[in-house]
């Protein structure tokens, strides 16, 4: 493993979490393995073909490591790294050789190409699907090349540029090889911990849940031009190196060949961790020098890795790493949880505004008019439902108010403040949390990694934004809920009606102005339903706002001071909910006809065994 | 303006590949809600076993025609239980990166077994074309126009007036109702791969003649193809045919009076001026996930 460092040493998950100020144990053993390899780069006399191959194991790794942001992270597609990578590499190629710039410049100036072509070619194509994320930069990538090729008075055409030259410490071969190590292992470092940033954070639950991601407060878009720019900057920053590397550089080293190689070697090792696109590098690098032969006939070599490229997506998913990874997850033991503090829930009173406005709110589909004039207020404290038969709107107006839908007219107030116009991460950063009738989690995540992200919601003032004072304020919310000892736990081993919990205690930590609740007993057990109506209780209890909606008449009765009724997207009855549950109209939307009992009797009776 | 005309006849007629190819795109991503990266690549197969069996083999057109056809139909079949049936289960993300994977295996084993020679495949008609006025119409681009404007009036009439094209319809649209009405739901997918691979394998014998056929022609269609579909709007079948058309009449007519060596990217150009302001394209409308 001469030359190339495996940062096996940093712990994921006891590192970070290590109680110790200053560096964790994990830290000082990843510097001193990079010590060791990049003493070793310098120092061991490798000849000119294995440096050779050392040199571009390295420069292409911390391309391959892009690939771990983007794909691995954020779940968005780049098959356009070969042409970032190349912009890099030109950048230096030409700056040093036709205009005589010091390396030290051209480096800088390839990498501020890269992540400004990255960040515009993302910033246009990734408010879409990922289709288009993957044509536009396959598109992207032959529009380069083209250039490359034909743009002859600049880029030197299909001969390429010869005679790079490296900067003037790093001349000779094995410091220049010391040096990429040393890059590589601080790029390797920086994206192995940025799963645990805010940042990466985000990143991981818009590639696990978009629509939660948003709500929860996490700018979606932003993330993904982030986690975009971010990987075309590391192909930049490899590509810079490779120019000094090789000292030649021509149009064929960053074809669409190439980008799918990189692809390759991302899956392969494994697209989560960069440790698993080390892995991949190497072996790929590794493999064709040892199978010589295969390059003989042109084109075999790359139907090889499309081939390996179906297989590894269909039987090893997460890559060698990650297959490894998992084994290695299933040995650790599990440490004890720190006690859980209460959880507080804290209003701001100082304003006098009902807590949410909703004023003549319209939602129109074509000429369907799911949600019609709806106006309804939401005073501060307590639980106000919001209910109606099927098809009645009742969800379509929670959508307009968490901002997944833009609404057709009206216009929304909370706590004073117009958010009509917000985006959901904006209407979340404002003090608006949410839960989903179809539970939404991020599923990659712990139970505790998902309720922090609710704790990081911005705006939440209650909590400091570091990890232990989130990571506290997390177990909070989930001991609330009654599920604090398995905070650890993936989400995947939570029953149906825990994961409930997991979204309610996430909503929670986020210390919600108004907490929207999409029938949350839907789908759950008698006893699970009793259990809930306790949970709903203690939490107004705690003075939250919450505005909850159900067809659970008995749930709905039970918990809710207030209700607003909707029928065919039209408001037909507000108020105190036993006056309501009385009113006609409402009986007869429920059961279709006038009651025929007495006026004593309500709907509330007629429908408790529900 | 005589030129003009013939730029518009020439724009028709490559338009009309990008659009058969465009179709085979929507038809997939209809049945299974992923765009298939690897349907260029059935043109490129397709034309590449036309020049094995007429050029190489001399074997009568007619009969090529029908081999290469029954092996495209063979290949979508395979594609199917391949590359996208094992991760029917999975999200969008491995299936594009595998169809991926199948192109750039496509791409590569026949690059492999032929070499990187391009190959030349003659037109289906002796007389290359006649004088119209001052435009000349070129048989092989009238055979184009003819051909797509005969496949787009059976696929019309195939999924709005058969009882296997309503099946197929209804498995695009909900899968689980689907099934539980009895629809072999499996079996209408492979049904649409193969389908598909055929409607890429024929755009593909159709072309070869105009361009040269080599590994690249499968990437450069694709590419244009899925253009058309942005342009016309995605998964929207009038606006594949619609799309396809503009885009090859935009690609003419730029490399006529703008650009040449630059050809190709003229359709890059007009997919990130849609995404970026009509990004539903011309038919579609805006697609979004509920909540």
């Amino acid at each position: 493993m001469t030359g190339s460092p495996r940062p096996v040493a940093a712990d994921p998950v006891s590192a970070p979490r290590s109680p110790a100020r200053g560096f964790p144990l994990g830290t000082l053993a990843y510097a001193a393995l990079v010590a060791v390899a990049v003493f070793l780069a310098a120092t061991t006399p490798f000849s000119g073909y294995v440096l050779n191959i050392l040199m571009q194991a390295a420069t292409y790794a911390i391309a391959v490591i892009g690939l771990t942001v983007v794909l691995g992270l954020c779940g968005q597609i780049n098959l356009a790294q070969a042409a970032f990578f190349g912009i890099g590499a030109y950048a230096v190629g030409l700056g040093t050789v036709d205009l005589g710039i010091s390396f030290w410049l051209c480096l800088p100036i390839g990498l501020v190409l890269a992540l400004i072509l990255g960040a515009v070619l993302g910033a246009s194509t990734l408010r879409l699907g990922g289709h288009y994320l993957a044509m536009v930069t396959i598109s992207f990538q032959q529009i380069l090349t083209l250039i490359m090729i034909n743009w002859i008075p600049v880029t030197h055409g299909p001969d390429g540029v010869p005679n790079i030259k490296r900067p003037g410490l790093f001349t000779d071969g094995q410091s220049y090889l010391a040096l990429c190590v040393l890059v590589l292992a601080a790029v390797a470092y920086a994206v192995w911990r940025m799963p645990k940033t805010r940042l990466g954070r985000a990143m991981r639950a818009v590639r696990d849940n978009e629509l939660a991601a948003g709500v929860t407060g996490i700018d979606i878009y932003r993330t993904k031009v982030m986690a975009f720019a971010i990987g075309a900057l590391l192909a930049g920053l490899g590509g810079g190196l490779f120019a000094g590397s090789f000292t030649y550089i021509s149009p064929d080293q960053f074809s669409f060949a190439e980008s799918v190689v990189f692809l390759t070697m991302a899956l392969l090792g494994g697209v989560g961790s960069p440790v698993g696109a080390v892995i991949g590098t190497g072996l790929l690098i590794l493999i064709p020098e040892w199978l010589r032969f295969l390059k003989e006939i042109p084109g075999l070599y790359l139907a090889i890795y499309g081939l390996a490229v179906i297989l590894i997506v269909v039987f090893m998913p997460e890559g060698i790493w990650g297959f490894l990874g998992d084994q290695v997850k299933r040995l650790r033991p599990r440490k004890a949880a720190p006690r859980a503090q209460d959880l507080t829930l804290t209003q701001d009173a100082a304003t006098a505004a009902p807590v949410l406005e909703v004023e003549g709110l319209s939602k129109h589909f074509g000429g369907l008019k799911a949600v019609d004039e709806v106006s309804f207020t939401v005073t501060r404290g307590g639980i106000h439902a919001l209910i109606g038969p099927n098809g009645s709107g009742k969800t379509t107006t929670l959508n307009v108010l968490s901002g997944l839908y833009t609404p057709t007219g009206g216009r929304l107030r909370l706590n004073g403040r117009d958010i009509t116009r917000f985006a959901p991460h904006q209407r979340a950063g404002s003090g608006l949390g949410r839960t989903f009738q179809n539970i939404r989690l991020f599923r990659s995540m712990s139970a505790l990694e998902n309720v922090v992200i609710g704790a990081e919601r911005p705006g939440n003032g209650i909590v400091a934004h570091d990890r232990a004072s989130l990571e506290a304020r997390a177990r909070a919310a989930l001991a609330f809920v009654g599920l604090e000892a398995r905070a650890d736990e993936p989400i995947s081993s939570f029953s149906y009606g825990h994961q409930r919990l997991v979204e309610i205690a996430r909503a929670l930590a986020g210390n919600p102005v108004l907490l929207l609740l999409d029938e949350p007993a839907a789908g759950l057990n008698s006893s699970e339903k009793v259990a809930l109506t306790a949970l709903l209780r203690r939490m107004a209890a705690k003075g939250l706002t919450i505005l909850i909606i159900d067809h659970d008449m008995t749930l709905v009765s039970d918990v809710a001071s207030h209700i607003t009724v909707l029928n065919f997207g039209r408001r037909i009855a507000d108020g105190v909910t036993a006056t309501v549950l009385r009113e006609p109209a409402v009986i007869e939307a429920y059961l279709g006809q006038e009651s025929t009992e007495g006026p004593g009797a309500g709907l509330k009776t007629d429908l408790a065994p529900a | 303006m005589d030129l003009i005309l013939q730029l518009l006849f020439t724009g028709i007629g490559i338009g009309a590949v990008y659009a058969l190819v465009a179709l085979g795109f929507v038809l997939i991503f209809r049945a299974t809600n992923v765009v298939n990266f690897a349907q260029g690549e059935f043109s490129m197969v397709a034309a590449f076993l036309m020049v094995v069996f007429a050029v190489d083999l001399q074997w009568p057109y007619w009969l090529s025609f029908l081999l290469a056809i029954g092996g495209m139909a063979l290949l979508g079949a395979l594609f199917n239980l391949g590359v996208y049936y094992p991760l029917r289960h999975r999200t969008y993300l491995p299936v594009i990166i595998s169809t991926i994977g199948a192109s750039i295996f496509l791409a590569n084993t026949t690059l492999a077994l032929y070499g990187p020679q391009p190959q030349v495949l003659p037109p289906v008609f002796e007389t290359q074309g006649f004088l119209v006025g001052p435009v000349f119409l070129d048989t092989q681009y009238l055979l184009i126009i003819a051909v797509t404007a005969v496949l787009v009036a059976f696929q019309y009439w195939f999924f709005e007036h058969t009882l296997i094209g309503k099946k197929l319809q209804a498995t695009s649209q909900d899968k689980e109702m689907a099934a539980l009405l009895g629809i072999p739901v499996a079996g209408m997918i492979m049904l649409t791969f193969v389908y598909s691979a055929v409607l890429g394998g024929i755009a593909g014998i159709l072309v070869a003649p105009v361009l040269f056929v080599s590994i690249q022609m499968g990437a450069t269609i694709a590419l244009k193809a899925f253009a058309a579909t942005i342009i016309g709007g995605f998964g929207d079948v009038t606006g594949a045919i619609i799309g396809g058309l503009a885009l090859g009449i935009i690609e003419t007519f730029g490399a006529a009076y703008i650009s040449v060596p630059y050809k190709d990217a003229f359709a890059f150009i007009v997919l990130v001026a849609f995404l970026a302001l009509r990004p539903q394209g011309i038919f579609g409308e805006r697609i979004a996930e509920k909540a």
